[in-house]
């Protein structure tokens, strides 16, 4: 197509008509793009034990008492709602007692779980990605869309109803890159980080982490797109775990940290496209939530556009990984947008919705569901079927679905439309901007050394 | 790489590039997205595209050698000329994010490959970023050297995350470097000179090489004179500020 030498000529001779509405349209097009990567997706987590159960939807934080069955009321010295925007991540702390919730609105904010009580809130000046409990409860960590990494020390937390004021003090760096996720060895040894230009960095973590994590264990690279999400494995042989991780090139892969070497790749997405015949267009299977199940032997993976998840399992003499199943939600339009499990259960609870989103005046939404009936031993076997639960079959059943979902009556349609908007938003986020040559030299133009000389 | 055509931008007699046809603005934005290829890992380095006459074939076994100094910000690539000869068998490589800088010292190499049969084979260039992809292209403490000579200042303090000397990126340039390696690092701006100095000396991985070893080292005087740069510092009579630190094990 000659129209962009032919721009280029039109261009010089009516210079300052033309560049306006060019620039015009290109800055509604990115304005638009911004807006639309603000779309935040559904979020769930588990605690380790199944005590309780907790969602993120748009600024919205949730949960669900299952040991005494009732809804949670979070206590912030804030008063009103806790986040002010969108929660982009939420976890609980493998010892149960802690979990952290932050976002876009800048703040990090940690939670007892046994009251319900923020303990500390720390104020950050960059939009937050991914958080981390260190497995000892002791330090927290959170990690900006700059790419720094940010340890706060919990030292003189030991349950009480006191809030602690405490800063953050950096740990370490991905040069300008977004971090998407943030994961401690099983040992504690490392923290491990991914970003979105495809690196995922093992870091020792010291015993003196405010003064900074600077001992590099190893790089582990692979992934030819942005890396989504983290997961560690248990095995024998090693105590800091098998790293699984996703990406945006629709890859599940197995690394070991201490060396950093890639001990397998799962090409999900391609298996994806073999099962289902109504499926996307071309490259629309970014993984984008795995999680262990059952004691780590099985990993779910949720990948765009699939309404089920992917069932995979790691063979640990070999350390290979193999597909064993795809499970369906048959009779509703649910795509997951995130996965959780307790570390022994064999309960995997998923939840699809986003917060608010252009289009209709649509309000934050989501729908919890689980799938169980997961056998360990023989994944392939047809004895036993993982079967997606019923609203009452849940643990918590109604009062837990009316509690976290916010109501019982769901417009599905509603949740198609969110799942393309969580879609496009992590394109727009994570995915680099490809300029061809012609778009490139048009968008230097005002550069001085590139100006036409008069 | 023989030319029927007359090629203005060679320079005839020396087959060497002519520096006014690859003038390229000082900067280039270390934060925007990259547009170039980048290897996938260290063992995806391709030896034989940089260094054809000592890698002919495309496969690398581990046994065999790999790039030890490495030259960040190269720019037209005075000191890895000059380090080519002084050390004719180790690799290098020069790392330089502008590309019309990056075409200038492929062509200067390859123009020196042609006039001195058997010499320069152990040089190469290669365009990225630095700040972003320094893992991708080297093994865990495969460097013995690593030179920062002469680099943008970035004077705003709101621009100082885009110092290529930095706390957070000297975890990546400790991680690449060998224990024991040497990090090499001048500039004829005093603050940026005092920048650097103090994110070395507050690392717990890089200690400052002594007066002696200073002394002893033919590189260091190398820093002030093989680069444009600092031949230009010369002339003006300017005073340069160098950090010279090398790679030890933490103290735990």
């Amino acid at each position: 197509m000659e129209g962009a030498e032919m721009e280029e000529a039109r261009v010089e001779d009516r210079e300052h008509d033309h560049n306006n509405t060019q620039e015009d349209a290109q800055i509604e097009e990115s304005e638009q793009k911004n807006k639309d990567a603000e779309v935040a997706p559904a979020l769930v987590s588990v605690h380790p034990t199944q005590n309780s159960v907790a969602v993120a939807v748009g600024s919205d934080l949730r949960v669900f008492n299952l040991l005494d069955n009732c809804a949670v009321n979070l206590v912030d010295e804030s008063g009103g709602a806790s986040h002010n925007d969108s929660i982009r991540c939420i976890k609980y702390g493998t010892n149960g007692k802690l979990f952290v919730s932050a976002g876009d609105d800048k703040l990090f904010k940690v939670w007892s779980t046994d009251c319900w009580r923020c303990i500390s809130t720390v104020v950050s000046e960059k939009r937050l990605s991914a958080v981390a409990i260190s497995n000892d409860g002791l330090h927290v960590c959170f990690a900006d869309k700059f790419g720094v990494v940010w340890v706060v020390d919990l030292a003189g937390f030991d349950g009480s109803e006191a809030s602690l004021d405490k800063k953050a003090a950096p740990l370490l760096s991905h040069y300008c890159s977004i971090i998407t996720s943030l994961e401690f060895s099983l040992d504690g040894r490392f923290i491990v980080s991914a970003d979105r230009d495809s690196k995922i960095r093992v870091t020792v973590f010291p015993s003196k982490p405010l003064d900074g994590a600077h001992e590099i264990q190893s790089f582990c690279l692979g992934h030819t797109e942005f890396v989504s999400c983290l997961a560690f494995i248990s095995s024998p042989d090693s105590p800091q775990g098998i790293l699984v991780s996703g990406g945006g090139d629709s890859t599940v892969r197995l690394w070991d940290i201490i060396s950093g070497s890639l001990l397998d790749t799962c090409e999900v997405g391609a298996k994806v496209g073999q099962v289902e015949s109504d499926a996307t267009e071309g490259n629309c299977s970014i993984i984008t939530g795995i999680c262990t199940i059952l004691d780590c032997t099985l990993i779910a993976v949720a990948i765009q556009s699939l309404r089920g998840i992917m069932l995979l399992a790691c063979n640990l003499p070999s350390r290979t990984l193999s597909v064993t199943k795809l499970v369906s939600i048959i009779g509703e339009n649910f795509v997951p947008t995130s996965l959780g499990s307790s570390i022994s259960g064999g309960l995997l609870w998923m939840v699809t919705g986003a917060s608010k989103f252009r289009g209709p005046d649509i309000s934050p939404c989501s729908r919890v569901k689980g799938i169980s009936g997961f056998n360990k031993n023989s994944p392939d076997s047809s004895e036993q079927e993982p079967v997606v639960l019923a609203d009452t079959e849940l643990p918590g059943g109604v009062k837990l679905l009316e509690k976290l979902q916010g109501s019982m009556l769901i417009d599905e349609k509603v949740f198609l439309v969110a799942a393309d908007a969580v879609k496009t938003a992590m394109c727009n986020l994570l995915n680099k901007k490809q300029y061809s040559d012609e778009k490139r030299e048009f968008r230097k133009r005002t550069r001085n050394d590139k100006k036409k000389k008069q | 790489m023989s030319q029927n055509k007359p090629n203005p931008t060679v320079n005839k007699s020396t087959g060497l590039p002519r520096k006014r046809f690859y003038r390229a603005r000082a900067h280039s934005n270390p934060l925007s997205d990259s547009h170039f290829p980048v290897p996938l890992s260290p063992s995806h380095v391709d030896y034989s595209l940089h260094y054809p006459q000592l890698f002919p074939l495309a496969d690398r076994t581990d046994t065999c050698k790999k790039i030890e100094f490495a030259d960040v910000g190269c720019g037209f690539g005075g000191l890895l000329i000059s380090l080519s000869t002084l050390f004719p068998e180790t690799l290098m490589i020069g790392m330089e994010l502008r590309d019309k800088v990056t075409e200038y010292v492929k062509e200067r190499i390859l123009g020196l490959r042609v006039a001195n049969p058997g010499q320069y084979q152990n040089v190469s260039v290669v365009r990225t970023n630095s700040m972003k992809y320094i893992p991708n292209y080297f093994e865990k403490g495969q460097l013995s050297k690593m030179f920062f000579l002469f680099p943008d200042p970035h004077f705003k303090e709101k621009n100082h995350r885009r110092r290529v000397i930095s706390p957070h990126l000297l975890d990546e340039y400790a991680y690449v470097l060998q224990v024991g390696g040497i990090i090499y690092t001048i500039t004829d701006v005093e603050e940026l000179g005092e920048w650097m100095k103090s994110c070395l000396q507050n690392h717990p991985m890089f200690e400052p090489l002594s007066e002696t070893e200073l002394e002893a080292d033919p590189i260091v005087k190398l820093l002030n004179t093989a680069t444009e740069e600092g031949q230009k510092v010369a002339r003006n009579g300017g005073q340069t500020f160098q950090a010279v630190y090398r790679r030890i094990t933490p103290a735990s």
